[in-house]
């Protein structure tokens, strides 16, 4: 009886403010305050890729009315084009511009999209050149790129483990305050990343709030889950959560190496791969780093390094074939908050099972001297990543 | 793997194959009926008013001139709000002879002040600047001056701001053609010129405006044209017949940019600056400049070439890039 009440109340004011929008739609009583003026229009090239034939975009209507797309110039000239599907875009929705153009390899070419109403909206081409397309050599390619970028330097990371083992607790409490750090500079990192696609995505979709609110609630999402099985945590659990942002962190890197190789703005090279390498390895010192105290096995280390390094091939594979701004910035938000939430469990893990003393401090010297190096040796590789 | 991303590298560069012709245009066609105006209609529709005497038994044209709001198709779905005189961009292409008294009622339909500015010999009276014959909305007045002296001339509002008013597309060309009886040392040129004789009936005449058209209020044009339409000829070419010589009255009224041109493709014209003189100015050139104000007429003949598609355009390439490209079908 109770349960219906609740019901009918809500559904009073439910139906009086339907009644009210409807009749505030149908009187217009504000007209006369001048509603009619021109209609803001504003316009997103979400994606451009560059083909054999020309340039084809993906563009998104931010404006107040359906948006008329009536020419495109590329360089000062007009070039027909066609739009998929035709027609005026509706506010939220996007479409296809394809124009055929004899685009000039290395150069730079200046789009200029103009609608009915005259207002224009410029993209520059910074490399004109072809875009990849999915192919089996191109996948198996990428994989490859993948593994050597991301498998790979994690795994001589964890090589590291015998000499770890060997430290003395203060040895591992610079490991585990060197882990810290080199995680704090990741979800910095992240965050920035994230906001700046943010940014180069439609403003519809919010600007910084498309980070943000993913970054919270995944952190919270995390620690409720974490705090659910006991807040006592052991090595494996801890390797395991490590490997797990590390992993997420990879993904977000391959997303973003993906989409400079796609608008060709990245030098791929030897020493790209050396710069990846020198920067990951550290993130696979990060991943061992709670297991010096616990039994180990290959199977373990195995999967560890998969979860950790691995995801960098389907981040390659996304950034260079189906990248789009919106969902980059979500993803960068997600894994910054899984990575901020693993920092607080190495936290966590350090004042029950390492650092020793009354006091626990989380400032001794050897602390202070790893958050330190984390964070340097991070930047120090950082320097030599040109994507 | 390093042969792997050069081999991908490589690929990427062997492009380039397509898009060199027929692509370089605008998209979709321009719904002319619903502009209320054709620019191909334009090249050829001489309004010479209604003819009066006056007292003194001198003849006079009569034109009615309303200025109205209107927003205007300069390239296909771009719209464009302008300031017209009767409803068209450009105005109506006043042609009257040499000595007449044209006289024009103006009435202002639109929303702010405007007048008509003539290039002409006339009083400072008539001469349209603000405070003089400047007409507020709803109001109208009476232009009455000799058509001194013979040539291609044109009239264009000359409201403050300056700009914005010839910009919007307030002007049209006014042609004063010679009398032959004051010029008997070339009478049978003076002929050729007059509209309605046996002579001028020989020649295929054309009237071009050369405009331009600001759509995103940045101070550049983003549209060229002859007649208003960008790629108008292009489209649509002008069909020529080879038999006749070709006079186009050609006048530059672009804003925004200090100069526009004209050339010709596969054949050289004879140029007569301000069409005031029976003798060119310019001989045998393919390309002449005209700052905003300037006009001439440009004279041709295509009578030794094949029959073709000859291609005429501004030298600005990017003006030819943005609209204003033509061509003429030489049958």
């Amino acid at each position: 009886m109770g349960a219906n009440k609740i019901w009918l109340y809500g559904l009073i004011p439910i139906l009086a403010l339907t009644f009210f929008l409807g009749a505030f739609i149908l009187i217009d009583p504000v007209s006369r305050l001048g509603f009619s003026s021109p209609p803001v229009e504003n316009l997103t090239v979400e994606r451009m890729r560059v083909t054999e034939h020309g340039f084809t975009a993906k563009i998104r209507a931010e404006g107040s009315e359906p948006m008329i797309l009536a020419q495109v110039m590329v360089d000062g000239a007009y070039w027909v084009f066609t739009q998929d599907p035709p027609g005026p875009i509706a506010r939220m929705h996007s479409a296809w511009v394809k124009i055929d153009f004899p685009w000039v390899a290395d150069e730079v070419h200046h789009l200029r999209f103009i609608t009915a109403l005259g207002t224009t909206f410029d993209h520059t081409v910074d490399v004109a050149l072809k875009s990849p397309s999915p192919s089996w050599t191109l996948i198996v390619d990428y994989a490859l790129l993948g593994i050597f970028v991301g498998l790979v330097p994690v795994a001589f990371g964890m090589l590291f483990f015998p000499a770890i083992k060997s430290l003395r607790p203060g040895g591992l409490e610079f490991i585990l305050a060197l882990t810290v750090g080199l995680l704090g500079f990741l979800f910095i990192d992240m965050s920035l990343e994230g906001l700046e696609l943010s940014a180069q995505a439609s403003a519809l979709f919010g600007g910084s709030i498309l980070v943000l609110m993913p970054m919270v609630l995944t952190f919270v999402a995390l620690l409720a889950i974490g705090n659910r099985s006991g807040t006592q945590r052991n090595g494996r659990q801890l390797a395991t959560l490590i490997a797990f942002g590390i992993g997420l962190h990879n993904f977000g890197e391959g997303l973003a190496i993906g989409a400079s190789i796609a608008t060709n703005e990245v030098a791929l090279g030897a020493f790209l791969v050396v710069g990846f390498t020198l920067h990951n390895t550290t993130e696979g010192i990060g991943v061992i780093s709670p297991l010096v105290k616990e039994r180990v096995t290959l199977p373990l280390f195995t999967g560890l390094a998969l979860l950790a390094g691995l995801p960098a091939v389907p981040g390659i594979m996304a950034g260079a074939l189906i990248f789009s701004p919106h969902w980059a910035a979500v993803f960068f938000g997600v894994g910054a908050g899984a990575i901020l939430q693993v920092i607080v469990a190495i936290d966590h893990f350090g004042q029950s099972s390492v650092r020793v003393g009354h006091s626990k401090s989380r400032f001794t010297g050897a602390s202070v001297a790893g958050y330190c190096a984390g964070v340097a040796i991070m930047y120090a590789t950082a320097l030599m990543l040109t994507v | 793997m390093l042969g792997t991303v050069l081999a991908v590298g490589a690929a990427s560069r062997a492009f380039a194959r397509s898009g060199h012709s027929g692509k370089m245009t605008s998209t979709g066609q321009v719904d002319n009926a619903r502009n209320g105006f054709d620019p191909h209609d334009m090249l050829t529709d001489w309004d010479t008013g209604i003819v009066s005497r006056r007292s003194d038994g001198r003849r006079v044209r009569n034109f009615e001139i309303s200025a109205i709001d209107r927003e205007i198709e300069i390239a296909p779905k771009l719209k464009f709000s302008a300031w017209t005189y009767n409803g068209r961009v450009p105005g109506p292409t006043l042609r009257v002879t040499e000595g007449d008294i044209v006289r024009i009622q103006f009435s202002n339909q639109g929303s702010h002040a405007h007048n008509i500015h003539f290039h002409g010999i006339h009083s400072p009276r008539m001469d349209g600047l603000p405070g003089v014959g400047e007409v507020l909305p709803g109001d109208t007045f009476i232009y009455e001056f000799e058509a001194q002296p013979y040539g291609c001339h044109l009239y264009h509002c000359h409201s403050t701001p300056l700009r914005r008013h010839i910009h919007k597309g307030l002007y049209g060309a006014f042609i004063v053609d010679p009398d032959p009886e004051r010029h008997s040392e070339a009478i049978n040129v003076a002929r050729s010129r007059l509209l309605g004789t046996e002579e001028n009936a020989r020649w295929q005449e054309l009237l071009m405006v050369m405009n331009g058209f600001d759509v995103n209020f940045d101070e550049k044009n983003e549209v060229y044209a002859v007649n208003s339409i960008a790629h108008a000829f292009a489209k649509r070419p002008i069909k020529i017949d080879r038999q006749r010589p070709v006079r186009i009255y050609l006048i530059n009224i672009t804003e925004f940019d200090p100069i526009n041109s004209f050339h010709l493709h596969a054949n050289f014209f004879h140029y007569y600056d301000h069409g005031t003189t029976l003798e060119p100015t310019s001989k045998t050139i393919d390309t002449v400049m005209q700052c905003q104000g300037q006009r001439g007429i440009l004279e041709f003949s295509f009578a030794d070439h094949e029959p073709g598609m000859y291609m005429f355009h501004a030298h600005q390439t990017e003006f030819a890039e943005q609209g204003w490209t033509g061509f003429f079908e030489v049958t």
